[in-house]
């Protein structure tokens, strides 16, 4: 579903340098972080450590104190828009509207993407197909449950093809089934060469599901790599990624 | 005291509902419960100097309890029930759909049904407490110049608020029972909104016709119909006024009433607030349609906002409610045009401005769900659309919203009265702009089912809002009468909106 031509691998997905952003304390610290595009990238770290906040500067909905972020080579400060146009944001907390049925939220999303209607009623079909909620499309979204409710956030996320797919805690409160769903339509994206970049807590599904895997502690980018280059950072010869996560958050403490 | 005990449970109300009204008018900072506590003090007084200038000329000419005095007193008193009536619906309405803990109370050992039976008689306290914010001062100057028989008032209040409260609950529980927990939300909003202005209405309509001409109120048009002098009709005024026989069988028949109505709901509160609970929940019923159905149209990010706000704005049953009260205040106005139309007479000044205080106030309400009420505020932050844009669309749905309810009046007036209506028209824009402007400049993120204490977000903006559609429809009405003298309050309203202007967050 991504045009020929605009992947171009020699282009970061995302690319940050010198990051910060301080609420009372600092919340983002001088991160520097590059996520090559196509990739499946997983942000983890403790509570705190500042992994919600550098994807929402990331998405503009935070204005950083100094750093640069650029997505797909656009100047995400600079050029806010553009920057927008090839992403989309999906948050723990399912942002819909309530009283409109998850038609009338994809037509809401198709429009704000300026998506023409044949292509966003092609789009709308199969994602609500895929992601099982085509027999709740005419309900109204206050009648579906906490899992449907986040589906119908994540078809709204999709409804625009974006390059670059940024995801907090998606999975939280979802079940099995819908948490499985969810995955799939991930690992479907990032083949057809999206880039996807997710936060979780749940490490089982960092360890089956990235490319890559970044560790922020303390508003730091702590440790970055595919698994096995983590457990080498780490030290923890063969130690699943729980172990490995924990030996490098002990390690940054007592630095 | 006994947990679990009628008293424990009151103990245990009294401190929630304490702490909400703290927390209501501090917003949470310690500093304001002084500026508020000043704040009430001072506007009691003035309310209280207000009855006084009302009152004292009534009663230096003496007041008896003759025919046209209790009715008007029993006018007042219906116009107050009605008002508490509809409190009371309302109240009802939001304790069967909270939740709260009551799912966590209901699954402990305790007796729920007196919990239940506190929480009904919580709700008398309450609306009698915000009934008397307002009726106070004007009991109390009653008693200070007519004799102490006049603090009466206060337990035919209570007695009031307990009636009020009795027949609230029961017609909410009927309501779930007739047409079940879905529809009920809706239909006791707007049935509360009818209540409450019914009668008030009623006697705009009399006064419109005329029917009293220089009486201490406009209920004494109403002593035509006054019942026989010792009918049981009369006796919450008679209490009022300081009959103690009357005072004793008004307050015991409303304890009775209210005993009767939490004998009757408090042991099915449980079930009606798990069935509207279960209403709100999903349903897993099949689709009714497919999505083959919809109608897809290419749209404009603003086009796409305005259809949302404007989807979103016609499915909120407490701005439905809002609005149909709105258009209830309007009712006369629109007797009145069809009154002049057929009698030939001429329209009168005061239409302008009652059109556009009602403008200014509605605009009020759609733009803060429109602007401040965004439930997916990260969506819209995060498309690729320029915030100005996005505020654009959002004043152009509200202004448009006001467009489809106002034009009607509009029209009609300008068949009868072509310069009128021009200037109404041009007042009524003026008045939902300023009202848009003053929403946009004290924008919050909040819930849209914050709407019911939209005001306490805000107080300047409140505030600002009243001045503004007061101050515009004002200078609407001067300008409706010809008068140059109206470009002098239209300055001062446009000086106070850049004062609000300047006093706003979205200058930080």
């Amino acid at each position: 579903m991504v045009e020929d031509g605009r992947m171009s691998p020699a282009v970061a997905a995302l690319e940050i340098r010198g990051l910060a952003k301080r609420f009372e304390r600092p919340a983002v610290d001088g991160l520097d972080l590059v996520v090559p595009a196509g990739e499946f990238y997983m942000l983890l770290g403790p509570n705190g450590a500042g992994k919600t906040t550098t994807l929402r500067l990331v998405t503009g909905l935070l204005r950083p104190d100094r750093g640069a972020i650029s997505v797909f080579g656009i100047d995400a400060l600079a050029d806010p828009i553009g920057a927008r146009r090839i992403m989309a944001w999906v948050s723990d907390e399912p942002m819909i509207y309530e009283k409109l049925t998850p038609l009338e939220y994809l037509d809401f999303v198709a429009g704000l993407w300026e998506i023409g209607a044949d292509v966003a009623a092609a789009r709308a079909a199969e994602l609500l197909g895929w992601l099982g909620l085509a027999p709740h499309a005419d309900e109204r979204c206050e009648r579906l449950s906490k899992g449907m409710r986040q589906k119908v956030a994540l078809a709204g996320a999709l409804v625009h093809e974006p390059r670059l797919i940024i995801l907090d805690e998606p999975f939280t409160g979802l079940d099995a089934a819908s948490s499985r769903v969810v995955k799939d339509v991930l690992r479907a994206r990032v083949r057809a060469g999206c880039s996807v970049i997710m936060t979780t807590h749940i490490l089982d599904v960092a360890e089956r599901m990235a490319d890559r895997i970044g560790v922020i502690a303390n508003g730091k980018l702590i440790a970055d790599g595919t698994l096995d280059g983590l457990r080498e950072q780490a030290g923890s010869g063969h130690a699943s990624l729980e172990d490995t996560f924990l030996a490098l958050v002990a390690q940054d403490a007592k630095a | 005291m006994v947990p679990g005990s009628l008293a424990w449970f009151s103990r245990h109300e009294v401190r929630l509902g304490w702490r909400d009204w703290v927390a209501l008018i501090t917003a949470g900072r310690r500093r304001r419960a002084w500026v508020a506590g000043i704040g009430f003090l001072a506007f009691s007084a003035g309310l209280h100097g207000l009855a006084y200038v009302m009152l004292a000329p009534v009663v230096r000419r003496g007041l008896a309890a003759d025919r046209q005095v209790l009715m008007a007193i029993t006018g007042t008193l219906v116009m107050v029930m009605s008002l508490m009536l509809a409190q009371a619906i309302e109240a009802a309405t939001r304790a069967f759909y909270a939740r709260g803990d009551l799912e966590f109370i209901m699954t402990s050992p305790a007796v729920v049904t007196r919990l239940f039976a506190v929480r009904i008689a919580g709700m008398a306290v309450g609306i009698l407490i915000m009934t008397l914010v307002l009726a106070a001062p004007f009991i109390d100057m009653l008693a200070w110049l007519g004799g102490a028989g006049w603090l009466s008032a206060y337990a035919t209040a209570a007695g009031l608020s307990m009636v009020a409260v009795a027949i609230g609950v029961v017609v909410v529980a009927a309501l779930f029972r007739l047409i079940g927990p879905r529809r009920t939300r809706v239909a006791a909003q707007v049935l509360a909104a009818v209540v409450g202005g019914a009668f008030a209405i009623g006697v705009q309509f009399s006064a419109l016709l005329g029917f009293n001409g220089g009486t201490m109120s406009r209920f004494a048009a109403l002593a035509p119909y006054a019942p026989a002098d010792d009918s049981w009709l009369l006796w919450p005024a008679r209490a009022t006024f300081g009959d103690m026989g009357a005072l004793a069988i008004t307050l015991g028949a409303s304890a009775g009433m209210l005993a009767v109505a939490i004998a009757l709901t408090a042991p099915r509160f449980g079930r009606l607030v798990l069935a509207a609970s279960n209403a709100a929940t999903p349903v897993g019923r099949a689709a009714t349609a497919s999505a083959g159905g919809w109608r897809w149209r290419s749209t404009s990010p603003a086009q796409a906002l305005r259809h949302k706000e404007w989807r979103l704005l016609l499915r909120d049953p407490w701005l439905l409610s809002q609005t149909l009260m709105q258009l209830l205040y309007l009712l006369p106005v629109g007797f009145m045009l069809w009154h002049n139309f057929y009698s030939g007479g001429a329209t009168s000044g005061f239409l302008v401005p009652i059109l556009v205080v009602t403008a200014g106030q509605l605009g009020g309400g759609l733009a803060w769900l429109a602007v401040s009420a965004e439930d997916a505020p990260e969506l819209i932050a995060t498309a690729p659309v320029v915030g100005s844009v996005v505020m654009r669309a959002k004043a152009a749905a509200v202004l448009g919203g006001i467009g489809v309810i106002f034009g009607p009046f509009l029209l009609a007036l300008a068949a009868l009265a072509p310069g009128d209506a021009l200037v109404a028209l041009g007042f009524v824009v003026v008045a939902a702009i300023s009202a848009t402007a003053i929403q946009y400049w004290f924008r919050t993120q909040v819930k849209r089912s914050a709407f019911r204490r939209r005001q306490t977000s805000s107080r300047i903006a409140t505030v600002a809002e009243a001045l503004s559609s007061t101050g515009w429809a004002g200078t609407a009405a001067m300008a409706a009468s010809g008068s140059w003298g109206a470009a002098v309050p239209g300055l001062v309203m446009l000086a106070v909106l850049g004062g609000v202007w300047m006093v706003s967050p979205s200058r930080e």
